[in-house]
């Protein structure tokens, strides 16, 4: 018997919360074809960037993500310094790394509650979002938000870590320790998570190499790639640390990599705070203008390499700010693992990439898909605007122009700027 | 015995009204003990008996193209399956002179209408993830009935009677080696039986976004959930009557202690199991009762008929 059938996982994630579509074309209970859409959640970021000033831009870009949400702001200052040749003064490159590692602990803690959760082991879900609020506490206590923090501005940090919250942040490096050892062996030792994870949804190291994976999915694959090391910022270049890397690409070693790279956070933060005692000075360089110019910003978020462009033509305002968040290159690897897989082992594959979709999301453009499913190209919405736009004026008798004669002249126009 | 009796029995004690409260009761204990385990708080007493109400007045959505008649009808199999399943083992407990030969057989029939249900519920909803739940829920019952009806033999050859008034006026089994065998198979089976984790695939939230049930509200659902709730008190019940037997029955106060000491610790079990371990596939179900679970029992029947 091999009647195809649909499983849908969207277009709402019953789980993860977020607009995507996965359909599983599945025979019996193996997956034998995986249509991903995405694009139900654009927000035009990118254009909404070019309208505002460099420093609001990053608030922008904190919201791309709300669990990456220093990753973006970090990359998105850095493609501002670099296109304006900006100074930053190096204890605000400390202060930098601190938060971000702190923001990889609590990313890499709610990815292993959420893979639990996706495993049904809702025990090992409700115990590591339980470590993670307390990583978010000390956030708190540094940032002053538990999510989202403002820190990041072109030129610095717009807070400083106090000597006295040091203390604080040390012991619950240490308290956190002993739970990640926890676990680690919980992880590496339950003979029924090795039957649901070990040898599951395995990448290989050339088809992560192909899909251009990103960060803990490509490293689970022994592609050791990493831009804190590769292309060293904020101040990665300054502690010392390892970069995890394993070798099966399954779902497993993708748990490990990731449990193993909290390890390698909190070496850096400990470091980093040992820094800050000595270094001191300003935190901020206060630039008044961006020079124009062309600037590229990374950095290794929890999920991967975020990537920022930014040009500027000396203005306040970015004329073209770029984003690529990670999950989209590594969603795509999802179309690879998940073939001859059960529908049982299809979410938790689908999951191993810790996706995040909104930040993914792009104008979505028609495709020639096995699905059928069609979907609009941006210039198919732009056409589609002008005419309501010219329908309604004439419903309401105002005269307006003609809708432009896109699908006549079949060339594109660059409206706007 | 007048027919008034029995029906009084059927509807109030031990039947409907007594084995609803315990199962839920039981619930809220797996609910509260799951909440310790995780770190959190659970919810109060009669948390289980707001939910209940609260599904008689949601609204029932029967889904279009879907057999409407069974669809409704589905969760009524199960219900009255523990219903009387339950009713029986207890008449067996507080009177053994008032049990038939061979109501061992019916109980275990009885036990398997929970599962039958929700199978045909599934299929009745026409909704692809409840088909596949249901499917999965049919290789699961086919893998665990076999080492199930293995350890109820156990008990059955060493009291020589099919009869429940004989197995609990019988030595208690667990005090054998196959007793003991054939109490670990049990335990396993049940967990399957009440479809918990790591034998939770027909529901599956995760995956199948509830599977089963995905189709159901209101009544109905709040049906199929008693239901559960009262398989999750009458399975251990079942358990201790195979296996506790004589123990549990003979005169004086400390062998009902003992009694509901097993049945606690059984349920403690259940709950602790499914808050230890991930979901299992179905295929690795299968291959884990057919295997060593099925090889377990089978050498506890044979210790058995050596008598030992």
């Amino acid at each position: 018997m091999s009647k195809r059938t649909i499983v849908p996982i969207g277009p709402y994630h019953a789980l993860q919360e977020e607009p995507e579509f996965f359909k599983l074309h599945v025979e019996g209970e193996t997956v034998v074809h995986l249509d991903i859409e995405l694009g139900y959640n654009h927000r035009g970021i990118e254009k909404l960037s070019e309208s505002k000033g460099f420093e609001e831009t990053v608030f922008l870009a904190e919201r791309i993500c709300g669990i990456c949400s220093t990753s973006h702001p970090i990359a998105c200052v850095q493609a501002a310094e670099d296109a304006g040749g900006i100074h930053v003064p190096e204890r605000a490159l400390f202060i930098r790394s601190t938060v971000g590692e702190l923001e990889r602990i609590h990313s890499h803690l709610l990815w292993l509650g959420l893979a639990g959760h996706f495993l049904g082991f809702n025990t090992l879900w409700m115990w590591a979002w339980r470590f993670r609020e307390d990583v978010l506490s000390v956030l708190e206590l540094v940032t002053g938000n538990r999510n989202h923090y403002g820190m990041m501005k072109p030129g610095g940090v717009r807070r400083d870590i106090n000597d006295t919250d040091i203390p604080a942040i040390f012991t619950l490096l240490e308290s956190l320790k002993d739970p990640i050892a926890m676990f680690r062996d919980a992880v590496i030792e339950d003979p029924l998570l090795h039957a649901r994870t070990r040898g599951i949804g395995v990448l290989s190291r050339e088809k992560a190499i192909a899909y251009g994976a990103l960060g803990p999915t490509a490293r689970a694959s022994g592609y050791d790639i990493d831009v804190r090391r590769d292309h060293p910022h904020a101040a990665y270049g300054m502690v010392d640390w390892d970069v995890i890397t394993c070798e099966n690409g399954d779902v497993f070693d993708k748990a490990v990599v990731r449990i193993l790279e909290m390890f390698e956070s909190i070496r850096i933060i400990e470091q980093c705070l040992n820094q800050l005692k000595t270094v001191t000075g300003p935190i901020d360089s206060n630039p008044r203008f961006v020079a124009p110019g062309e600037g590229i910003g990374h950095y290794e978020a929890p999920r991967g390499e975020v990537f920022h462009y930014i040009r500027s033509d000396g203005s306040n305002r970015p004329v073209r700010h770029k984003v690529r968040a990670p999950s989209y290159m590594n969603v795509p690897t999802n179309r690879e693992t998940v073939l001859g897989e059960t529908i049982a082992d299809a979410t938790i594959i689908l999951a191993a990439v810790d996706p995040c979709y909104c930040c993914t999301e792009r104008m979505a453009v028609a495709v020639d898909s096995p699905g059928g499913g069609r979907l609009w190209g941006a210039q198919d919405l732009i056409r589609m605007s002008c005419e309501k736009t010219y329908e309604l004026m004439k419903e309401s008798g105002l005269r307006g122009p003609a809708p432009p004669p896109y699908a006549a002249a079949g060339h594109t126009r660059n409206w706007g700027r | 015995m007048s027919g008034n009796t029995v029906f009084l029995e059927f509807l109030l004690f031990p039947g409907l009204l007594f084995t609803a409260v315990a199962g839920l009761l039981t619930s809220w204990v797996d609910r509260k003990v799951t909440a310790m385990v995780q770190m959190r708080v659970g919810p109060p007493l009669l948390q289980p008996f707001y939910d209940l109400r609260k599904f008689f007045v949601k609204e029932t959505c029967v889904p279009e193209g879907g057999a409407a008649g069974l669809f409704l009808l589905a969760p009524l199999v199960g219900f009255a399956g523990v219903t009387l399943a339950s009713m029986i083992l207890w008449r067996a407990l507080l009177d053994y002179e008032a049990t038939f030969i061979g109501d061992l057989i019916v109980v275990i029939y009885l036990l398997v209408l929970p599962a039958l249900g929700v199978i045909l519920g599934a299929f009745a909803s026409r909704n692809p993830l409840a088909s596949l739940g249901g499917s999965r829920e049919v290789k699961l019952m086919i893998a665990y009935e076999l080492p199930l009806i293995l350890a109820v033999l156990v008990p059955v050859i060493q009291a020589n009677s099919i009869r429940l008034g004989d197995l609990v006026s019988a030595p208690a089994p667990v005090v054998s080696i196959s007793g003991v065998l054939a109490l670990l198979v049990g335990i396993a089976c049940m967990q399957a039986k009440l479809t918990l984790v790591p034998f939770d695939m027909p529901e599956a939230e995760t995956e199948l976004s509830g599977g089963v049930l995905i189709e159901y509200s209101g009544p109905p659902l709040g049906i199929f959930k008693l239901t559960r709730a009262m398989m999750l008190f009458t399975m251990p019940v079942f358990l201790v009557v195979l296996f506790f037997g004589g123990a549990v029955t003979a005169t004086g106060w400390w062998p009902k202690l003992i009694g509901l000491l097993a049945w606690f610790v059984l349920v403690a079990l259940t709950i602790v199991i499914r808050n230890t371990t991930p979901r299992v596939r179905t295929d690795q179900a299968v291959r884990f009762f057919w295997g060593p679970v099925s090889l377990v029992a089978l050498v506890a029947v044979v210790l058995a008929w050596a008598g030992l």
